[in-house]
């Protein structure tokens, strides 16, 4: 099929950036849409021209790396699956397609279509982990814990750190990714000793990143490709209430 | 092609006294750093999967400053975080016999008998440990409705070992092992550098002191000064161009120590996994697996005829239309023991065989089909999308076909390395304080790997090896001033590494970076694949150097030596993968017998399996590098088995 790329360029994070149009030949069903882009850059520096940037790695929908606003939805048409997973067979012939990266304050364009996604990792090291040091564990089945919970836990846990929740809500919230790494330790008893001090802190940094507040549009559920449910965002505001009351510092 | 040059044997320092004991003893002799001086040691650490994030939170709990480098954008995004199936360990919570023991047999056999005991065993040994550890970090792995731990089995083991969390394991331990790293982001003691890509191993009098690093970001070439550096930057399949392995993944790292001193071990032994979803195009750019799991209910089968097939890649016949006595479900047919189950390598060249007798089944004929029809009729389409769901839908997503409706098509595709960095008993390479972790690394898995036991394999040396080995070494050491770069080695490597991207900048030539790599992994993939003869792999001896030739005369990098340039990064790697791939070629070559995943066509039983020489090849092949890529030094460390008999593995 025959394709119309309408892509964002920005040659540095200082530079102002703006929509180029590449016509595509050739490009088959079975080929991913990164793969397209592939085709697309490998005729860009055929003829001279600067190809275009885009972030990714595993290729299989599980490292997070890829994210692409694809005709202004995040990760492109195709229900729970990232961009690296979506087929050439969800567009046809003749189709314009326009590419954007993730736009939010928080996440600032390095090249082209591949954002700095570094606050996720800073809201991570305030709280998403369970403090214990190498070597201090029992017995992993002294801790029996119920299959629903686990199971509840892990739901939360398949989170794989995209962006797209942020990059798909009006508000660039990242409470989506947020609270499912607190939800899955409030599934589980490991999680107990250090709940409410993780819920305040990660919090506390998502406001500082520059993050906007949660209203509750509900985009990023739909637009999550592991399907993370915004109850975990209940579920947070639920923790954080609990521990702002208990330590005296809840704002409103 | 010149003979090969045999140098001086080597040892891998094993502790003495009974297997057993010996991890326990080597624990009770060796040097500690007294907790308050551990503060005063920088260690470098490359790679942030799970060896890398593993060891890097456990020595900053120790007390050492840890310096951890990943090449993603976040370090929870290495390549760990795409393994599927789950993790070995000898807990015995099913009280099916399981012990250290066996689980230490099971590897060393699974292995094809070219591993190093010593290490299997204490593999085993703290596979226990791991399960506790990152069961206490909240790693959600699956469970009974009692609340404890499930297992499955996974090839390989008679016994259930394997835990597992979905199909999202090595997600989840990633993020448990991330996890405690940031924590100790979060205290000071680990500072992350991500976008950065390591070059260069500094060598100070004979001990690494340093690396030097790209930042992908900005494209300056930065040094960094410390104790000792680990390396935990996962393996070479992308070699071969299309594999399992992250697009990212790559050899450039370990490939620059080599360069540097540290031997090379068993590049040969690559795994090629079963069931992969066949290459559907030129411009495909990475292979998907789907789980080693599929294979208890689906059945593999190809026409029995080469006219069947022909009709099928036609379109003219649809896989349903094809009756029962015109399908050969070959490996039941071969194998009636095993059946579908045997291991990897196994179903790898079976499948590679059909197909070359022209009975492949999709357009390419590159593909056999793992058939779900009889599970379904036999379990009911619900118990069959209970197990394997999330996969069927992988499969969907990438394939566009329904597999509940028509038989999946699947090939092989490389998807590990077991060969890597040769290390002795401590992790350590060749130079002193250069410790290798992780895939990286080349000691537990042999010939041939298990599944279920790389996960395992990378938080042991992270967790539970390098926190003790390390500090050996360290205690023989007096620490360095972490910021001080001003040794003449950083600058010269500085220089070296500018004068090197230069130069490929500069060659402004015809022929993309994409292209070189893909006929590289074109000619790997024919002549050292799944099956090697000495007539191919001299071929690819001859032809790989002249294709390094044509690509420093005539590859094209666009754009600018500064600033993000993903063709720069990648003509690096595909730099090193060219040099790296003639080393396999003769290593490949060297390897006169055929064992697990290196299948040597003049080397077969009757039958046509594997056929090992352990009087000539019961060694470790760790290759020095000479300062010409085509004439390394081959230095033997002899592998001694004084605890498993040696035997013909057979799967009949």
């Amino acid at each position: 099929m025959n394709l119309t790329l309408k892509i964002w360029r920005q040659p540095s994070p200082q530079s102002k950036g703006s929509m180029e149009t590449y016509p595509i030949a050739g490009v088959t069903e079975h080929m991913s849409f990164l793969e397209m882009l592939d085709v697309l850059n490998e005729q860009l520096i055929k003829s001279g021209q600067v190809p275009v940037e885009f972030d990714y790695d595993c290729r299989e929908g599980i490292c997070g790396t890829c994210g692409l606003v694809i005709n202004g939805v995040a990760h492109g048409p195709k229900k729970l699956t990232a961009t690296c997973q979506l087929h050439m067979r969800e567009f046809k012939d003749g189709d314009t397609i326009t590419i954007e990266p993730w736009r939010a304050d928080a996440f600032p364009v390095i090249k082209d279509l591949v954002v700095d996604r570094s606050a996720f990792d800073r809201i991570v090291s305030k709280g998403g982990y369970i403090s214990i040091n190498t070597g201090n564990a029992r017995d992993a089945n002294e801790l029996p814990i119920g299959k629903e919970d686990a199971d509840q836990s892990f739901d939360a846990a398949t989170c794989i750190g995209c962006g797209a929740c942020v990059a798909s809500c009006p508000n660039a919230s990242a409470s989506l990714f947020t609270s499912a790494k607190i939800s899955q330790y409030t599934y589980l008893p490991q999680g107990n000793p250090e709940r409410e001090r993780r819920v305040l802190k990660m919090v506390q940094q998502m406001d500082e990143e520059g993050f906007g507040n949660c209203s509750n549009h509900g985009e990023c559920e739909a637009a999550c490709p592991k399907g993370i449910s915004i109850k975990n965002i209940a579920i947070m505001r639920r923790e954080y209430v609990k521990a702002a009351l208990k330590s005296g510092t809840l704002l409103v | 092609m010149s003979e090969i040059k045999i140098g001086d044997a080597i040892q891998g320092h094993i502790p003495d006294g009974e297997i057993a004991k010996k991890w326990d003893n080597y624990k009770a002799n060796i040097g500690v750093v007294n907790p308050a001086n551990k503060r005063k040691y920088t260690v470098l650490v490359i790679g942030t999967g799970l060896a890398g994030a593993s060891a890097a939170s456990s020595l900053a709990e120790l007390g050492y400053n840890v310096k951890a480098f990943c090449i993603q954008d976040s370090p929870r995004r290495a390549h760990s975080i795409a393994a599927q199936g789950g993790i070995n360990a000898a807990k015995n919570y099913q009280n099916d016999g399981d012990s250290t023991w066996r689980l230490f047999y099971d590897t060393v056999k699974g292995g094809d008998y070219r591993s190093r005991e010593a290490n299997v065993h204490r593999l085993a040994q703290v596979s226990v440990n791991i399960i506790d550890q990152c069961v206490a970090q909240g790693v959600p792995f699956a469970r009974d409705y009692g609340g404890l731990l499930a297992n499955r089995s996974f090839g390989g083991a008679l016994v259930s070992r394997t835990f597992y969390a979905r199909g999202q394991t090595g997600q989840q331990l990633l993020l448990g092992a991330y996890g405690a790293m940031m924590r100790q982001a979060e205290l000071g003691k680990v500072s992350i550098f991500t976008h950065r890509e390591m070059l260069d191993v500094i060598v100070v009098d004979g001990h690494a002191k340093g690396v030097t690093i790209r930042n992908l970001k900005t494209g300056e070439i930065e040094s960094y000064a410390g104790d000792a550096v680990l390396l935990c930057s996962g393996g070479y399949g992308n070699v071969y161009f299309l594999s399992t392995n992250a697009m990212n993944s790559n050899a450039t790292a370990a490939w620059r120590c080599h360069k540097k001193g540290a031997y090379f071990a068993n590049p040969c032994f690559t795994q090629i996994h079963p069931t992969c979803i066949p290459v559907s195009g030129e411009y495909q750019s990475k292979l998907t697996l789907m789980s080693e799991s599929l294979r208890n209910d689906g059945r593999v089968w190809v026409p029995k005829t080469k006219e069947t097939a022909e009709k099928l890649r036609k379109g003219e016949i649809r896989p349903r239309d094809i009756a029962e006595a015109d399908r050969d479900y070959y490996l039941e047919r071969r194998y009636p023991t095993f059946g579908n189950l045997v291991p990897r390598d196994v179903a790898s060249r079976n499948a590679k065989y059909v197909c070359d007798e022209g009975r492949g089944v999709n357009e390419s004929g590159l593909a056999v089909f793992l058939d779900f029809a009889d599970a379904i009729n036999r379990l009911g389409r619900d118990a069959v999308e209970d197990r394997y769901g999330n996969l069927f839908e992988m499969y969907e997503r990438i394939t566009g076909e329904n597999p509940y409706e028509t038989p999946m098509q699947i090939f092989p595709a490389v998807h590990y390395t077991m060969g890597g960095l040769w290390v002795d008993y401590d992790l350590q390479t060749t130079i002193p304080g250069l410790f290798a972790l992780g895939e990286a690394n080349f000691s537990d898995h042999g010939a041939n790997r298990l599944g279920a036991s790389a996960l395992m394999q990378g938080l042991a040396d992270g967790y539970f090896v390098v926190p003790y080995t390390l500090g050996d070494y360290l205690a023989k050491q007096k620490p360095v001033n972490a910021s001080d770069t001003s040794h003449p080695a950083f600058k010269t490597s500085v220089d070296e590494i500018k004068a090197q991207m230069e130069k490929l900048m500069a060659v402004n030539g015809d022929k993309t970076v994409l292209e070189f790599h893909r006929e590289l992994g074109l000619k790997m993939w024919d002549y050292v694949g799944m099956s090697r003869t000495a007539e191919g792999l001299q071929k690819a001896l001859a032809e790989i150097p002249k294709l390094r030739e044509e690509f420093w005369n005539n590859v094209r990098i666009p754009g600018e030596g500064d600033g993000w340039n993903k063709n720069l990064e990648m003509a690096m790697r595909v730099a090193d993968f060219l040099e790296l791939g003639e080393l396999m070629a003769l290593d490949a070559f060297n390897r006169n017998e055929s064992c697990g995943g290196h299948f040597r066509e003049e080397y077969q039983t009757p039958e046509g399996e594997a056929q090992r020489n352990d009087d000539e090849y019961s060694y470790v092949a760790a290759w020095e590098y000479s300062g010409n890529p085509s004439e390394p030094v081959l230095h033997k460390e002899a592998l001694q088995f004084d605890n498993v008999k040696l035997t013909q593995r057979s799967y009949k």
